[in-house]
């Protein structure tokens, strides 16, 4: 089974847990029987910056790093940086971006800057296959603000091959104990997404 | 057993399976993890931070000449201050194997440069090896103490940033304890006096000599053959890069990359009709190899007669012609390569003719979004009021580096570790001091080499304010504890630095401790110490709010109705403060604060010059 390609490219700002994300879909990939890299800076990351995780899925993986324009699905846990982030996304991949909306300090002090009207907006002009998921209002609901990773997740396993029980029990290893419940119920909210997705 | 591991992980193991006894680092990205992972899961191994790369060194060469296996880790630029014992260690020689690691940083994602230590192997006369991945990486480090004992020398391991930060699958191997081996009183080959030395350096290079055959039969260094008339030599994760874009190609991978296995490459370079050297920041294997092709060849050409400026061109275009060795001019120098820099190198140099055409669009017309200092970060407040002051303000390596960023732009240099209070020595001695010069450095950089600095600013006398910006953390690498926190690595409790009894016991008489949320009084601290001469010390005393506890005291707010949009609070650079959607008659936003965020430092609500800002519980909404 492990004979095709993915480049998931996985952005969002720090301490959003893209690291978390991109931990599970690497352990989900391996034993999945799929050579894996997974690549990531840290060192910025905890302090409000811009993270970004490239994880390469395929039969034999050589560089760790996603090329420009060669990603299969971009996950963005921000949606400006899901713009920021689009065109490192092939023609034909998909974009899973939540609505969530972090405007940076250095927008809110100068007039130089601007945080963008309607970022999903722009990144449908880019892309046909763009999915705009209200996690901050889902993990509202689920009353757990921090879960927005696992939501994506749980979209996200729409998309790739891999065993649902393969997602839950790599989801239980890497989350702390008592948010396994938490996380099992965002992932969940997150792939029933695909049933009702946002319109625009 | 396989498992996932980033290529720091996988060097922490490879020391847990070579039976390593000691390990000493200081914290530096992007190496930082091998240590925590040694201590986090391979107990097995003493590890231990030390107060700067020097010291950690030399702890691991006492482990060594007392017969253990001993590992050090430590970024590029460690090294530097590391530089001192290296340089001669390789003269001595180990007992127990030793293994330097050099984590280099291209493309700066965490450093102040992007120097190549590849070129340490080459200087001090050591053998390199050079991982391409994780597997690798947990690999070499078995091979380089097997290599480290049986030619009686350091190794170095040389990582970068995508090797040490990527993640990749990894076979575990069964852990080994190690050689047995004892101290052995041995002056001629620990005692570095002159008499000794010399003798040591002839062992240098004789051992350089057999390192020299040794790397034309290793494994490390291996062709693949595909039978193309093009050829690549590469090393690194530049080797990676190379096979994904250019998978048809024969290579040369080199896995040991000091010394070069100069007689490997040449039958490589003869049997292929051009060869292309693909290797990140400096020409390191390119030019010894364009240095040895032209003397291994050059006598063929210009042995017999006298030599005249055309035969020696016709000689060179021959020599080129036949050694055709291409490299940095397809792939420059500067920053890390990616496999789109490598494919566009490739097609320049003719090797490839079509790669994927990348058509990156103009620059979006988008915000930046920098690092910055937390909400509740101890060091706004004194990044406030050196701003609100206008003297020079000499930096160091740490979270507060950032204070050099819009809007808060207090800083005026930043070079080194420890370089804040020798350079703010410097600029006080030749501008004077009405002006005011202060040096503000972190905790951990403070006791990594500060502590000299301020030595001479106490011996020369010098009238500079030294801050010493205490938040009880290594913060920047993700706090790491240090001499002064009152625990180990391994979480032991440790003996613990007093900073007033230190900076006191070295005869500054101006010395005080602020409360850095206390805008005030820590602008009367700073007035108080540029006003006074000597030297004087402003320790501030107030924990990072992220590490080792995160710190969440209760959350003030914006009443709208107080606030006149006049963007002080903005100018502070807090990520919990952001624009509301209300706006004054100017039309400028009102401020609004996010309450997740904000730790209740209190220092907006202490320069609102209309007390708009609250404590959430007093907060009335009428």
């Amino acid at each position: 089974m492990a004979d095709k390609n993915y480049n998931i490219l996985i952005v969002g700002v720090g301490g959003q847990g893209v690291l978390l994300a991109s931990e599970v879909i690497s352990d989900v990939a391996m034993n999945s029987g799929y050579d894996i890299k997974k690549s990531e800076v840290h060192g910025m990351s905890q302090r409000g910056g811009v993270v970004s995780s490239h994880v390469k899925i395929a039969p034999k993986v050589y560089s760790p790093t996603i090329e420009y324009g060669q990603a299969d699905v971009l996950m963005a846990f921000e949606q400006a940086e899901g713009l920021r982030a689009i065109d490192w996304m092939k023609r034909d991949g998909v974009a899973i971006v939540s609505t969530t909306a972090i405007v940076p300090a250095i927008v809110t002090s100068s007039k130089m800057f601007k945080y963008p009207e309607d970022a999903v907006g722009e990144m449908k002009k880019k892309s046909k296959h763009v999915i705009a998921v209200p996690a901050d209002q889902i993990a509202g609901e689920l009353g757990n603000p921090r879960v927005v990773n696992t939501i994506l997740l749980g979209v996200l396993s729409n998309y790739t091959p891999f065993e649902n029980d393969l997602w839950i029990e790599m989801l239980k290893k890497k989350v702390k104990a008592k948010f396994v419940d938490v996380n099992l119920q965002a992932f969940k909210r997150g792939q029933n997404v695909r049933l009702s997705p946002v319109k625009a | 057993m396989r498992e996932l591991l980033s290529g720091n992980e996988a060097v922490a193991r490879g020391a847990f399976e070579a039976g390593v006894k000691l390990a000493a680092s200081y914290p530096g990205t992007p190496s930082t993890e091998i240590l925590e992972t040694l201590a986090r899961r391979y107990r097995s191994v003493y590890s231990q931070w030390s107060p700067n790369e020097k010291v950690a060194f030399e702890v691991a060469i006492g482990a060594s000449i007392g017969g253990a296996r001993a590992l050090v880790t430590m970024k590029h630029v460690g090294l530097n201050v590391a530089a001192d014992p290296f340089m001669t260690f390789a003269y001595t020689g180990v007992n127990g194997g030793f293994v330097v690691v050099s984590a280099d940083d291209p493309e700066m994602h965490s450093s102040q440069n992007e120097q190549d230590n590849r070129f340490y192997a080459r200087f001090a006369q050591i053998p390199m090896l050079e991982p391409s991945d994780s597997q690798e990486s947990k690999d070499m480090v078995l091979t380089a103490f097997e290599l480290s004992e049986i030619f009686d020398t350091p190794v170095m391991l040389r990582m970068s940033t995508r090797v040490s930060h990527s993640k990749g699958i990894v076979k575990l191997g069964e852990p080994t304890s190690g050689p047995d081996k004892k101290f052995v009183k041995d002056p001629a080959k620990y005692v570095m006096i002159p008499a000794n030395a010399r003798k040591r350096h002839v062992v240098v290079v004789e051992r350089l000599e057999k390192l020299r055959q040794l790397t034309e039969e290793t494994p490390l260094n291996f062709v693949e053959e595909k039978g193309s008339k093009i050829g690549i030599i590469s090393g690194g994760v530049a080797y990676q890069y190379a096979k994904e874009v250019a998978p048809d190609f024969d290579y040369l991978k080199l896995g040991m990359s000091y010394p070069l296995p100069l007689k490997k490459i040449a039958d490589f370079i003869k049997s292929h009709d051009k060869v292309i050297v693909v290797e990140e920041l400096e020409p390191f294997y390119e030019d010894q190899i364009k240095a040895a092709g032209f003397d291994v060849v050059g006598k063929e050409y210009f042995d017999l007669g006298e030599l005249s400026p055309d035969r020696l061109a016709e000689g060179l275009e021959v020599t080129r012609r036949s050694f055709n060795v291409g490299g940095k001019e397809y792939f420059g120098h500067l920053g890390e390569l990616s496999p789109h820099r490598v494919a566009e190198g490739l097609k320049k140099a003719g090797v490839l003719s079509e790669i994927p055409t990348v058509d990156i669009p103009p620059e979006k017309d988008m915000f930046p979004r920098p690092p910055v200092l937390c909400p509740g970060c101890p060091h706004r407040g004194v990044f406030m009021a050196l701003k609100k002051l206008k003297v020079t303000v000499t930096g160091d390596i740490g979270c507060y580096t950032l204070g050099v960023l819009q809007p808060l732009n207090a800083l005026d240099t930043c070079i080194c570790m420890g370089a804040s209070i020798g350079s703010a020595i410097g600029m006080e001695k030749v501008q004077g001091s009405e002006k005011g010069t202060v040096a503000v450095i972190g905790d951990s950089t403070f006791l990594h080499s500060g502590v000299t600095g301020l030595m001479d600013a106490v011996y020369n006398n010098s009238n500079v304010t030294i801050i010493i910006l205490d938040n009880r953390a290594t913060a920047m690498t993700g706090g790491q504890q240090h001499p002064a926190t009152g625990l180990t690595l391994m979480g032991e409790k440790a003996g613990q630095i007093d900073f007033e009894t230190l900076v006191t016991a070295m005869g500054v008489k101006n010395f005080r401790k602020v409360d850095p949320y206390d805008y005030n009084a820590t602008l009367d601290a700073i007035k108080e110490g540029i006003g006074s001469s000597g030297p004087s010390v402003i320790l501030t005393d107030r924990p990072c709010v992220l590490m080792p506890k995160r710190i969440m005291d209760e959350p003030y707010l914006v009443d709208l109705e107080l606030c006149n949009g006049c963007s002080a609070c903005f100018r502070i650079s807090c990520p919990a403060i952001t624009a509301s959607n209300e706006t004054n008659e100017h039309g400028s936003p009102k401020a609004e604060i996010d309450t997740t965020m904000c730790t209740g430092c209190t220092l907006c609500a202490q320069i609102c010059p209309t007390e708009a800002i609250i404590l959430k519980s007093q907060f009335v909404k009428v």
